[in-house]
């Protein structure tokens, strides 16, 4: 085999197989962080209500109200790209998918319950989740693949509890 | 995020918590349309390789929230309310690399 040939084989296999791991491995790091902080941060605000009701207990007297907000752009690798794009083939649950998202609405609410906590709140409640896809995260495994979840909800002061 | 500080009041609830309305003004609306630029396009793109959070355009559709918001509280100001309840958001893309930011709610009088 001539020295063209081998790289051509290089760059056409060994290029894109390489690139798939090194999405593989730094992804799942990421991931694996991002989950740690998640949990770390949600121990520290357990305690703190954030409810998706609309009213307050009858006798939580509330001094103001504010809405507060939370959002996150994530994306997913591109080895994980490659095999949502495998399954959707064959069809059936996108594993690949799930923890992003999780990890997204997770993010969003712990962004908006830090933001209340930060104002001085006591409680949030009403909140509301949405996902929106980004413009170019068209269906091939080669755009981005953004989604963005927003998590917003009214952050209130209370006299007392 | 900065989204309820203003002087008029804002909030999700049909009902402000604690307050009680005493006028209704109408549906009060703001939008934004907002591309991304191609700075952030190329970063956003090698992040996308590894995935994760893509902080420029969590950043870039923050103010786009805020500027929507900003002009819907614009709105129920020239009505004269001073506060905004039952708040949506809604993000549609309207085309390759731009999306619509748009918030809405009813502008009222509360007491």
């Amino acid at each position: 085999m001539s020295g063209g040939q081998t790289l051509n084989l290089f760059l056409n296999i060994g290029f894109p197989i390489a690139l798939l791991v090194f999405a593989y491995l730094i992804g799942s790091l990421i991931e694996r962080r991002h989950f740690a902080n998640i949990r770390k941060r949600e121990s520290e605000l357990r305690g703190f209500p954030v409810t998706t009701f609309e009213r307050l207990p009858e006798r939580w007297q509330v001094s103001s109200a504010g809405l507060v907000s939370g959002s996150i752009v994530v994306s997913l690798d591109y080895f994980k790209r490659v095999i949502a794009g495998l399954r959707a083939i064959v069809g059936g649950r996108v594993k690949t998918y799930e923890p992003l998202l999780e990890r997204a609405r997770r993010e969003a609410l712990l962004r908006m319950t830090e933001d209340a906590r930060r104002a001085g709140y006591d409680a949030v409640i009403n909140v509301r989740l949405e996902t929106s896809r980004l413009a170019n995260a068209a269906g091939n495994g080669n755009s981005t693949a953004g989604v963005e979840m927003l998590a917003f909800g009214t952050a209130v002061k209370l006299e007392r509890r | 995020m900065s989204l309820g500080e203003s002087d008029i009041l804002i909030s999700n609830t049909e009902l402000v918590p604690g307050r009680e309305i005493v006028e209704f003004y109408g549906v009060v609306t703001g939008n934004t349309v907002r591309a991304k630029h191609i700075g952030r396009d190329i970063m956003a793109g090698l992040k996308n390789v590894v995935g994760g959070e893509l902080a420029g355009y969590t950043e870039l559709l923050q103010d786009s929230r805020e500027e929507a918001t900003r002009r819907m509280i614009e709105q129920a100001r020239s009505m004269g309310a001073n506060a905004v309840v039952n708040v949506r958001f809604a993000t549609s893309s309207i085309s390759q690399g731009a999306a619509e930011l748009f918030a809405y709610g009813t502008a009222v009088r509360v007491r």
